[in-house]
């Protein structure tokens, strides 16, 4: 007899851990629109699973409770169930001795108050609201719509100038996305389900890099109509684009010197090249476009000239005031907000931040950026003052372990507190207080006091990084509704109580991502095109090549590689690496082609014309 | 080209030819059940698997494409063994009480499974719950759909209407209304295209077949039928009669053998109908200025129903014509009544159309004009009649052709072709030509307006009138042609609507033939009869000419509009205000 032993994993035990994994993955690639009140009752059968059938509440109760859920999914309860699922739930959620009864039974109300009406529906009508109605997962989940399953497929097959040509007929920008875009597409991959999900932003950044010069499409006939558009970021030129094809006569206003808006004046050059933004911006206005820079409106033109010079106004001014911390001392000399410091860069003034301590004070994507860039103008240190932890930043993991790699220090849980001057009123110092991680709330943990002593951050200068404001008062004062700031406009860029006056992107969503002005745009083309009386529609030649009969054998994803940090952080040249044909031709014949497989080929599975 | 071998036999087949095409080229026949082609190739019921070389996964040979050096095999161990697991499980979700089964003997799933030799099936029947009305005309039964999707891709892609669609997700995901839950709350035009797509009798319209048999039985009453156009060119293919043999007086010789008292004609009430439809638009045309244009036709309920619920605010802009089933039964209530000299409530007036819409047109509370009940007491489809001919224990091949009555019997080569997408268009054109300039035409003058295409347009000289029309049929086609007018790029005078694709030869109250589309077979036997007839012109009809004479006046007059004219406002489509 042994007195102790090994604990070893048998085979089943084994087993049931990779399909642990599985399961990880099939939760991840969920498809939108399923029925929450099914999904709740299989998340609490497995919960049941896991009991050990020590107390009643939760090897019973939980059993009860999948008998009363599937009562409502099959149109058999009655609305009083409702309330019974409801008490059940909250006794085993009080009476529960351990976190698997009283979590699966959390679940379970969390869901009863989450879509009740879910569960009324079911008893009321035998039936739900879930759908199947975005069956390609990637492309519902891009903002515009991209056919990515078919830029793919033509990926797989070499076309990449018709990849190309494709992607423009939803996405004027291929090859900024393809080296900035933030890739909602991936998110719900359904090749997830088999190992990882497709690198599509970096297959379209191989399309573009392969593609060759792409003329824009015939321009449909003049239309005699005007339509101006103010603001020349992704979101007014995407609109300006498509508006221009359909056979309108576009003039942009932008405000400053270059068209580009956030993508020259919010993004370093190391993610997207000045070259390469001022090519793609240049194919745009081959479409016919004209370009009104250095203008600012309300000073330079008032609105209402803008408006009364034409049929259709689109307003895309995005969002590019900064906000203060609101803090002690930020007047100093030596503060500088984000915005400011990366307008300057866009327009190639560069601050020589040489020998300098700097500190960002955010955690978001953009102070990540003004970090990075601090460390290419030469800043001895940077530090990123953040008052939560390293994991609750709001910026990609990516683009923080990137700023890592490069030598920056991120000072997690360490709210900014006062800014000390120097007797010439320069920045001395930044002083932060330590905190501690404390109560969830809106799914991150709130920070606290920790109750130590304040911290001195010696530092020459501080870059602020915690968001951005619209710039929206003058609109307000011609008679367009604003809220909170934002220009108020309708899903389908209307505004409302004005006539011909359109607006999108970030001006009225708050600071997103360029995907998401370059979907408003596209809305706006198509609303903005209606309007004025007509019914183009934009669509392409590019026939999809035929499926691949592929088993689905497992094989990893291909990742970019970035240039390595020690010498890509002492220039502001791309930092990323594209990928190799062998790569892109391996990765792209991953891609499980869902407008073909599955209900894709049903319905929803591709998007001819819009 | 690209070469492949399927089952050991080497072939060339052009590109992007799918593998079940490639296999039937090799005289290789694959088996499918939700497939149809063009319409729905989604590889739903996963019949038509075939084995690949080189793959462990099975793949569909409907929708995939062959590539060259491929060797597929349709009938190995694994595609057998698949194929009957996946049949076997979709009879497990099946009500097979096959002997009393609508569609028993013309049943897609029924057939398969004899032909792959099933005999039992190793999992538990789960059924659905039953629901839904009996008493609409169009009637689903949840226990017997298979889920293959085809009624929805044709209520889209070719109708138009989105009334059927996937309900609910995950196991209990269910084909169903769509956009609200009764059928009978919904845009549905009662086309029936779902009925005559469906591989299995999950879908048929109300059998109204028992009523008729109660009338035939009652001594009191007087049986009157009425034979549509469309009806003569497809009632013998269930009972497998060829179209020569299958004429319209053998159809008659079978009603009598069954007790119908007066056999008629509907192509009668087309003639009737040209009268005051081509009168009604020649009189708009006589005020332009006034009145909105184009002018439709108003004979296909399918249709009416259709721009009712989706584009109300076309109906104005129908004819106020009764359709030819609703003018022949308010006829036939009072003129025939009166020549009969009965009381006109003892007549029970039955109507054969190819038609679900008919059900619900004939019940509408104002069809009854002639002031002795519903104009037309039922309308039956030509399945039902089929149906009625075989429960009378009648043999269709020893039937003797027989003489319809008069003077309701006798029809013009014009109101034949009302069975057919543009014969309408025609026939009124035949007319409208003779009353503007008291000559007749060519009767085959207008003939550009015939044919399958889905929408037709067209430009006529009418003494120096020009008349722009169109005709459309399948209502995707015309929701497309409404819009286009919606949206000030086309516009018309005069535009023919009929709501089965190819028209009521098309309609989904014919004979099913899984897989076969029959309306242009069966349309060019009605331009056959047409073409054959010594009659052309409605307003040559003696018949008509007689009506008009003894009893209604003049077209348009006040007897005329009472009883042959209607109100399309009197009655309300679901959501309609």
């Amino acid at each position: 007899m042994s007195r102790l032993s090994i604990v070893t994993k048998n085979e089943a035990q084994t087993t049931v851990e990779e399909l642990y994994k599985d399961l990880e993955r099939r939760v991840v690639a969920s498809p939108p629109g399923l029925c929450p009140v099914d999904l709740a009752t299989s998340f609490l059968r497995m919960s049941h699973a896991q009991s050990c059938g020590k107390c009643v509440p939760c090897r019973i109760g939980l059993g009860q409770l999948i008998t009363l859920m599937e009562s409502v999914l099959d149109g058999k309860a009655e609305m009083k169930t409702i309330d019974v699922i409801e008490k059940t739930a909250e006794s085993i959620f009080y009476s529960a001795d351990c976190a698997i009864g009283t979590e699966a039974a959390r679940m379970v109300l969390k869901g009863i108050r989450g879509f009740r009406s879910d569960f009324v529906e079911h008893i009321q009508t035998g039936r739900c609201s879930g759908s199947q109605e975005q069956p390609v997962p990637c492309v519902s989940q891009c903002p515009a719509g991209v056919d990515i399953p078919g830029y793919i497929a033509l990926i797989r097959e070499g076309r990449y100038t018709d990849a190309v040509r494709l992607i423009r007929k939803d996405n004027p920008l291929p090859a900024t996305c393809g080296l900035i875009c933030e890739h909602p597409c991936e998110v719900r991959c359904r090749r997830t389900l088999v190992d990882d999900p497709i690198n599509i932003r970096g297959l379209k950044r191989f399309a573009v890099e392969h593609a060759g010069d792409i003329q824009p499409p015939k321009k449909m006939r003049p239309t005699g109509k005007k339509v101006a558009v103010i603001g020349g970021g992704p979101g007014g030129l995407s609109a300006a684009y498509y508006l221009a094809l359909a056979g309108h006569d576009v003039t942009i206003y932008e405000q400053r010197k270059q068209l580009g808006g956030m993508l020259r004046y919010g993004i370093p050059s190391y993610r997207l090249p000045r070259e390469i933004l001022d090519k793609e911006i240049r194919g745009l206005l081959d479409a016919g476009i004209k370009v009104v820079t250095d203008v600012k409106i309300g000073d330079d033109i008032s609105i209402g000239e803008i408006r009364s010079g034409c049929d259709a106004m689109y307003v895309a001014i995005g969002a590019h005031v900064d906000r203060k911390i609101g803090i002690e001392g930020e007047d100093a000399d030596g503060v500088l907000s984000a915005v400011e410091m990366l307008r300057g860069i866009g327009d190639n003034d560069m601050p020589d931040f040489s020998g300098l301590d700097v500190v960002v004070v955010g955690g978001g994507n953009v102070a990540m950026d003004v970090a990075r860039s601090a460390v290419r103008l030469g800043a001895k240190t940077v530090r990123i003052a953040y008052r939560r932890r390293k994991v609750d930043m709001t910026a990609l993991p990516e683009e923080v372990e990137g700023a890592i790699a490069e030598g920056c220090e991120v000072v997690d849980l360490h709210a900014p507190l006062r800014i000390e001057k120097d007797e010439n009123g320069k920045v001395a110092a930044l002083w932060v207080k330590p905190q501690m991680v404390g109560e969830i709330k809106g799914g991150r943990p709130a920070p606290v006091d920790s109750g130590q002593p304040e911290v001195r951050m010696a530092c020459d200068r501080v870059l602020v990084a915690i968001g951005q404001g619209i710039d929206s008062l003058k609109f307000g004062e011609y008679g367009i509704p604003i809220k909170r700031g934002a220009i108020e406009a309708f899903d389908w860029s209307g505004v409302k109580n004005t006539e011909g006056i359109f607006a999108g992107g970030d001006c009225v969503t708050g600071p997103a991502t360029v995907i998401r002005a370059i979907a408003a745009g596209k809305v706006a083309a198509a609303n903005i095109d209606e309007y004025l009386g007509f019914h183009h529609r934009m669509k392409n030649d590019v026939e999809i090549p035929p499926v691949r009969l592929d088993d689905h054998n497992t094989i990893g994803r291909i990742n970019m590689k970035e240039r390595p940090a020690d010498e890509r952080k002492r220039d502001f040249k791309l930092m990323e690496c594209g990928m190799t044909e062998e790569e892109a031709c391996q990765e792209a014949g991953r891609c499980l082609r869902c407008d073909h497989f599955g209900y894709g080929i049903f319905k929803g599975g591709r998007v001819e014309k819009w | 080209m690209v070469k492949l071998t399927i089952d050991g036999r080497q072939i060339e087949v052009p590109e992007n030819t799918t593998i079940l095409e490639a296999a039937a080229r090799a005289g290789i026949k694959i088996p499918t059940l939700c497939f149809l082609k063009g319409l729905n190739e989604i590889g739903a019921c996963r019949v038509c698997m075939v084995e690949i070389e080189g793959y462990d996964k099975l793949f569909t040979a409907c929708n995939n494409t062959v590539k060259e050096g491929m060797v597929i095999y349709t009938n190995s161990k694994k595609a057998r063994s698949i194929r009957r697991t996946n049949v076997q499980l979709i009879l497990s979700k099946h009500d097979s009480n096959c002997a009393y089964c609508i569609r028993s003997g013309n049943c897609s799933l029924q057939a398969l499974a004899n032909d792959l030799n099933i005999h039992d099936v190793p999992f538990k029947e789960k059924l659905p719950f039953q629901k839904g009305s009996r008493k609409f005309p169009l009637i689903r039964d949840y226990t017997k759909c298979i889920q293959c999707m085809r009624c929805i891709q044709v209520c889209d892609k070719v109708q138009g209407c989105h009334v059927w669609d996937l309900v609910n997700t995950g196991s209990r995901t269910t084909v169903d209304v769509g956009s609200v839950l009764r059928l009978e709350e919904s845009g549905c035009a009662l086309c029936g295209q779902c009925i005559t797509h469906c591989p299995v009798g999950a879908l048929h319209e109300r059998d109204d077949t028992e009523k008729v048999m109660e009338a035939l039985e009652d001594p009191d009453k007087i049986t009157i039928v009425q034979i549509a156009p469309a009806v003569r060119a497809a009632w013998g293919e269930d009972l497998g009669l060829k179209p020569e043999f299958a004429t319209v007086k053998r159809l008659a010789a079978a009603l009598r053998q069954m007790g119908f008292d007066y056999i008629f004609d509907t192509d009668f009430s087309a003639d009737l109908t040209i009268m005051e439809e081509g009168s009604e638009f020649l009189e708009r045309m006589k005020h332009r200025d006034t009145e909105k244009f184009p002018m439709f036709t108003s004979c296909c309920p399918g249709w009416v129903r259709y721009v009712k619920s989706h584009y109300p605010e076309f109906t104005d802009q129908l004819s106020t014509a009764k359709s030819p089933m609703q003018m022949f039964g308010a006829i036939a209530k009072s003129y025939y009544a009166q020549i009969l000299n009965v009381d006109p409530s003892r007549i029970f007036s039955v109507s054969i159309m190819p038609c679900i819409a008919k059900k619900h047109e004939c019940a509408i509370p104002v069809m009854n004009d002639a002031g002795a009940g519903p104009d037309v007491d039922v309308s039956l489809t030509t399945r039902e009649v089929d149906r009625m001919i075989r429960a009378s224990q009648i043999i269709p091949m020893g039937l003797k052709e027989e003489e319809l009555d008069m003077p309701l019997g006798l029809g013009s080569g014009a109101g034949v072709i009302f069975g057919a997408t543009g014969g309408v268009m025609e026939a009124a054109l035949r007319t409208a030509y003779y009353l503007v300039t008291g000559s007749n035409p060519d009767p085959d003058a207008f003939k550009i307006v015939r044919g399958m295409e889905g929408w037709k347009e067209a430009e006529f000289d009418l003494a120096g009138t020009k008349v722009k029309v169109a005709v459309v049929h399948g209502l995707a086609n015309t929701g497309k042609l409404l819009k286009y007018l919606k949206q000030g790029r086309v516009s018309y005078d005069f535009v023919e609507v009929m709501a089965c694709p190819g028209g009521c030869a098309g309609g989904g109250g014919q004979p099913i033939h899984d897989g076969y589309e029959m309306a242009e077979e069966r349309g060019k036997i009605l331009y056959g009869l047409d073409k054959n007839s010594t009659l052309r012109f409605s307003h040559e009809n003696p018949s008509i000419q007689k009506c008009y004479e003894d009893f209604l006046g003049a077209p348009l007059s006040e007897k005329a509009h009472h009883l042959l004219h209607t109100d399309h406002h009197a009655w309300k489509m679901p959501g309609e205000a």
